[in-house]
């Protein structure tokens, strides 16, 4: 049996590229790392990979707002093969700068479930700049959400992971956050609303959310940051042998989870 | 005036008018250097084009050739000559290096980076600049720019490493001076710490490399001349370290378009400031990390499928120095109209030494060029043919078809006559310090005022706000972040990373700088400096065995013989030092002339004397390591090496305004077997926590761990071991003797870390404590700081918060 395969799509600017590659093949996944042109030229096919992962970083410098440019790009430039790798039932993530561009290009949240209306992906949501209007570097809990979200299926109730970022705050109308709480889309939230737990002051503490069929993910956090205890800002307090017994970091699921219902679901 | 190339004349300048051009010019050409220069063209019988005395005029700065650091230096002790020296670097620096002789030292001192082993497959590269001058003038560009420059020399390092890891360690004017006593022309401390920290951010994070290790220093010496030093990390193929250049091979440019940014800053460099130089503009460079992303994604691509011979950055100097390096042992021929430009009007001279960021020169086999350019292309990036490297041993550059420079290769890299300096030591006397135990009675912890007040010096203090806007985390492989503890806001002693995901071999990164020990002798602060980076490697769990330094001195005005004295002893302790540790030196930079000059008064205000070594281990399993935060109520406390009474530059001289004359010393047969021991200990799971005992002594060494892990601790410092039988308790708590660290040690565990530290002094000072009380009981028995850690951590976090 084939493993899935998984695009990590890049560009200039990109750089959790590496680490991100790192999660897939640890979870079992054939990946590749693809530069946007290369999609946008027709050398590599979108519909050849089961998943397509845009991974953090500052693309093309986040002139403008966070995302935007790479978003509008693959609006444009990309919409037949991202339209049909939706409804072929795929999986997408973005994580950090990848959650950016999934919010700017209106795929996350999603097309609103109460207007009936246009089916044209549209942007409803933004991350702005941090209350704190600085880069936050600091690891935060999660409170992983009862959702949709293939990605986080049957993951711990709590989740310890690192954030990064200067435009992470999770902002919508009032009708927008409704439906995300009644569509159960909700993935992640910060575990408290204060600063600096809640690391940039998102709207109900959001942290992660998904679109209505739940394989269109985005977070701020960075999973692929925890792939190890090693990594756990705290592992030389943990009582050797019993907490370390297990080596594997918070982050790894997401990846595991991803491959496996591409396993199932996808090949 | 553009466009156009100008005759210098100087054939029969006079000594007066060689000045002029020279000063007007920003060429920072001495008169010895000058009439070198016109000897030379005098026997060509012609004068030189503004590019070829621009040219030499780079080529020769203190910044590209280190000219200081290879005098013939006539040095002074106490009013007598004592000793000619042929060179600080060769008889101090590199001569270390050869003593040492490390067989995992793979490339020193020859590459844009040292070079050392990492596993089978990689090799490391660690390089530390400075960006001191352009820092003064404009902060967010200049500190940007800096960490941009190094990049590009671990990018330009054999045939390119990946940067993996950024480090950046800062000195500022005080925070808190007041605006009006700051010199003309001159921006506010406070301004140029925001400017430097978000500079050195924007470039970081967006470069996506981990900003993991640093420090920060104030010290009002540094208003008028700010210290940045930015050090780069990366990691190389074993076999991708070495460089040729051959006949045929064309040169390319690639990255960044050239603009009329960053002209002479290497000559700038090599000058004093004053309240004029904010003027300088056009010497700061203007930074675009998007761009370096962009080329280290393409050239790492090119480098694994071989596609160029050679490679080096273009830095200061421009093209001037990268082709002219590059070409030193054949020749290279160049077309300045073929660059890139921003924009039109340039003349042919600024397109040579433009200072452009983001720019790399590679030596290409023609038969590659169409692969080379297909990678670039697909990454967004440009690749310019300039020229081709030649046979002629010669220089040449052309412009729209004409010559506008040829010069001999051996005159521009070996025609600069060695200068003959002077260099005066005489050690400074200054007053002494009573110590204040008197003021200590029964019911009165009299010193917890002054621990208050050291955890709240800026020095001292948490640099949490700053660390917190660097990207620690990116790349995925950090082990051990530079805050630890329960809180995650501890103070680590190094960072700890995994450069290959899911391996357990690492890298620690430390550094070690004590500026205050130079006002008492710069030989114990470069000793201190060496000894404070070991400390840092040994208190994470790493061995001085596999430890390698950086050296980057940043000092004054070299032509002074008090400021070369300085450098001079400074120089002796590396060898010293270095030598007896067996660490050697694999990399280094200096940035000299940091001095104001007040235009006004005329008045010159020189930095203190500042040695930055930066330390890099190889760890074997990254499972060993440890922090400093306490991790357990009822473990034991102990001290490791002895204390002396060192109070001379340090910190708690410095709240009650004395230097003193008593600086630490470092005595390195103990020390090394300290540091031995210890790495042993931790490395035998011994040791759950150790922590650097050097800025505020014990005293903020013990308080720092309990208050990073969340508990109280109780100690006495009745067993403290000392080596020359100081009784004072202020010495026993604040003195910053080298070579000591706090350790946590299990009660199960405690005859086998005695025994593993046998032949090596060990104080058994108390027991960490649940109850959240930090108590130190004094030499007559009774409580002489008692606080809670909550007060104590307050004092530390509140200075620097915002």
């Amino acid at each position: 049996m084939t493993n899935p395969k998984v695009l990590i799509l890049r560009t200039a600017g990109t750089n959790c590229d590496a680490e991100t590659d790192t999660a897939f093949q640890r979870s079992g996944a054939e990946t590749a790392l693809v530069h946007i042109q290369n999609l946008i030229s027709g050398k590599v096919n979108l519909s050849d990979y089961q998943i397509l992962a845009i991974p953090g970083g500052f693309s093309y410098g986040d002139d403008i707002s966070a995302g935007i440019l790479l978003a509008v790009e693959m609006k444009h430039k990309l919409t037949d093969a991202l339209n049909q790798f939706v409804a072929d039932g795929k999986l997408v993530i973005g994580i950090c700068n990848g959650f950016q561009v999934l919010v700017r290009t209106g795929l996350l949240p999603g097309v609103s479930t109460s207007n009936n209306g246009t089916s044209e992906m549209a942007q409803r949501a933004t991350l702005a700049m941090n209350t704190s209007a600085k880069f936050e570097c600091r690891w935060v809990d999660l409170e992983t959400q009862e959702s949709r979200c293939v990605f986080t299926k049957d993951i711990k109730s709590s989740v310890y992971l690192p954030v990064a970022h200067a435009e992470g705050r999770f902002t919508a109308p009032v009708d927008v956050l409704t439906e995300l709480e009644a569509n159960k889309q909700v993935v992640f939230r910060y575990a408290d609303s204060a600063y600096p737990k809640n690391p940039n002051g998102s709207d109900a503490d959001i942290a992660g959310i998904c679109d209505t069929t739940g394989r269109i993910f985005g977070m701020m956090p960075h999973p692929e940051r925890f792939l190890t205890i090693w990594n756990h800002p705290r592992w030389t307090r943990f009582a050797q042998a019993q907490d370390t017994a297990s080596e594997e970091g918070d982050g790894l699921a997401i990846f595991k989870n991803a491959v496996n219902y591409a396993k199932l679901n996808l090949l | 005036m553009s466009n156009t190339v100008n005759e210098i004349n100087i054939l029969n300048a006079d000594d007066a008018e060689l000045m002029r051009i020279s000063r007007e010019g920003t060429l920072s050409l001495n008169l010895n250097e000058m009439k070198t220069i016109q000897t030379h063209f005098g026997a060509l019988g012609r004068n030189p084009t503004d590019v070829e005395i621009e040219t030499i005029a780079q080529t020769w700065s203190e910044h590209c050739v280190h000219k200081t650091f290879k005098s013939i230096i006539r040095y002074s002790e106490d009013g007598k000559e004592t000793e000619q020296i042929d060179g600080l670097f060769p008889t101090y620096i590199q001569r270390a290096t050869e003593d040492i002789d490390k067989p995992w030292c793979v490339s020193v001192f020859s590459d844009n980076a040292g070079i050392i082993e990492f596993d089978e497959t990689f090799n490391l590269v660690f390089k530390v600049e400075t960006h001191n001058h352009p820092s003064a003038i404009e902060p967010y560009g200049g500190a940007g720019t800096g960490i941009g420059g190094v990049i590009r020399d671990s990018l330009g390092t054999g045939l390119g490493a990946k940067p993996i890891l950024n480090t950046d360690v800062f000195c500022f004017g005080m925070p808190d001076m007041p605006y009006a006593a700051l010199p003309k022309g001159t921006l506010h401390p406070k301004r140029v710490f925001k400017g430097v920290v978000s500079g050195v951010r924007d470039y970081g994070n967006r470069m996506g490399i981990p900003t993991a290790n640093g420090a920060i220093l104030f010290d009002a010496r540094y208003t008028a001349n700010p210290l940045v030093f930015c050090g780069n990390v990366g990691l190389i193929p074993r076999n991708r370290c070495e460089k040729s250049v051959e006949p045929g091979d064309l040169v390319v440019a690639v990255g960044g378009q050239t603009g009329r940014d960053g002209i002479h800053g290497a000559t700038f460099s090599s000058a004093e400031l004053d309240d004029t130089s904010e003027s300088l503009g056009s010497v700061v460079q203007i930074g675009n990390p998007i761009m370096e992303k962009k080329i280290v994604d393409a050239l790492l691509q090119a480098r694994d499928r071989n596609l160029y011979r050679s490679i080096t950055d273009c830095g200061a100097g421009g093209f001037s120095s990268a082709v002219g390096e590059m070409g030193e042992h054949i020749g290279a021929e160049v077309h300045l109209e073929r660059v890139s430009l921003k924009y039109e009007g340039l003349a042919p001279w600024e397109i040579w030494l433009s200072e452009a960021q983001e720019r790399m020169v590679i030596a290409v086999p023609p038969e590659n060029l169409s692969e080379l350019v297909a990678i670039c292309e697909a990454e967004f990036v440009e690749a310019t043919v300039l020229g081709t490297f030649t046979d002629t041993h010669r220089l040449q550059v052309f412009y729209e078809g004409a010559i506008v420079a040829d010069l001999e290769m051996e005159f521009l890299h070996n025609g600069l006559p060695k200068p003959v300096k002077a260099a005066v030591w005489q050690p400074p006397k200054h007053p002494e310090m009573p110590s204040r135990d008197e003021g200590i009675g029964v019911g009165n912890p009299f010193y917890t005022d002054d621990l208050k007040r050291l955890l709240a010096s800026p020095n001292i203090a948490s640099k949490e706000s700053v660390i917190r806007q660097y990207d620690h985390g990116v790349q995925g492989g950090v082990v051990i972040n530079p805050l630890v503890g329960v809180e995650n806001d501890g103070p680590g002693d190094a960072c700890v990373i995994t450069p290959v995901l899911w391996s357990r071999k690492g890298v620690i990164i430390a550094n070690g700088i004590n500026p205050k020990y130079s006002d008492v002798d710069p030989y114990l602060s470069a000793a201190s400096a060496i000894d404070e980076a070991l400390r840092n490697i040994v208190a994470v769990g790493g061995t001085v065995e596999k430890t390698a330094l950086l050296d980057n001195f940043c000092w004054g005005n070299p032509d002074k013989p008090d400021r070369l004295g300085e450098l001079v002893r400074a120089a002796k302790a590396c060898y010293d030092i270095a030598t007896a540790y067996g660490t050697p030196f694999i990399s280094g930079k200096d940035s000299l002339y940091n001095e104001y000059r007040d235009t006004t008064t005329g008045e010159q205000r020189a930095i203190p004397s500042t040695l930055l070594i930066s330390a890099i281990c190889v760890i074997p399993d990254i499972r060993n390591a440890v922090t400093m935060d306490v991790k357990a109520p009822g473990n034991l406390i102990y001290v490791v090496g002895d204390t002396y009474a060192e109070l001379g530059g340090s910190h708690y001289f410095g709240i009650h305004g004395f230097i003193g004359n008593n600086a630490p010393v470092v005595r390195p047969d103990a020390a090394k077997r300290t540091m031995d021991r210890l790495s042993s200990a931790i490395n035998s799971g011994l040791v759950r926590s150790c922590h650097d005992c050097s800025e505020g002594g014990i005293g903020v060494a013990a308080a720092e761990m309990a208050f990073a892990g969340g508990y109280g601790m109780t100690l006495n410092l009745d067993n403290v071991p000392t080596g020359d039988g100081t009784e004072a308790d202020d010495s026993l708590l604040f003195s910053e003797s080298n070579s000591r660290f706090i350790v946590e040690v299990e009660p199960q565990h405690r005859d086998a870390y005695e025994n593993c530290m046998a032949g090596v002094p060990i104080g058994y000072l108390g027991t960490v404590t649940e109850a959240p009380e930090f108590v130190i009981v004094g030499k007559a028995g009774h409580p002489i700081i008692e606080t809670s850690i909550d007060v104590l951590k307050s004092a530390w976090q509140t200075p620097l918060h915002s």
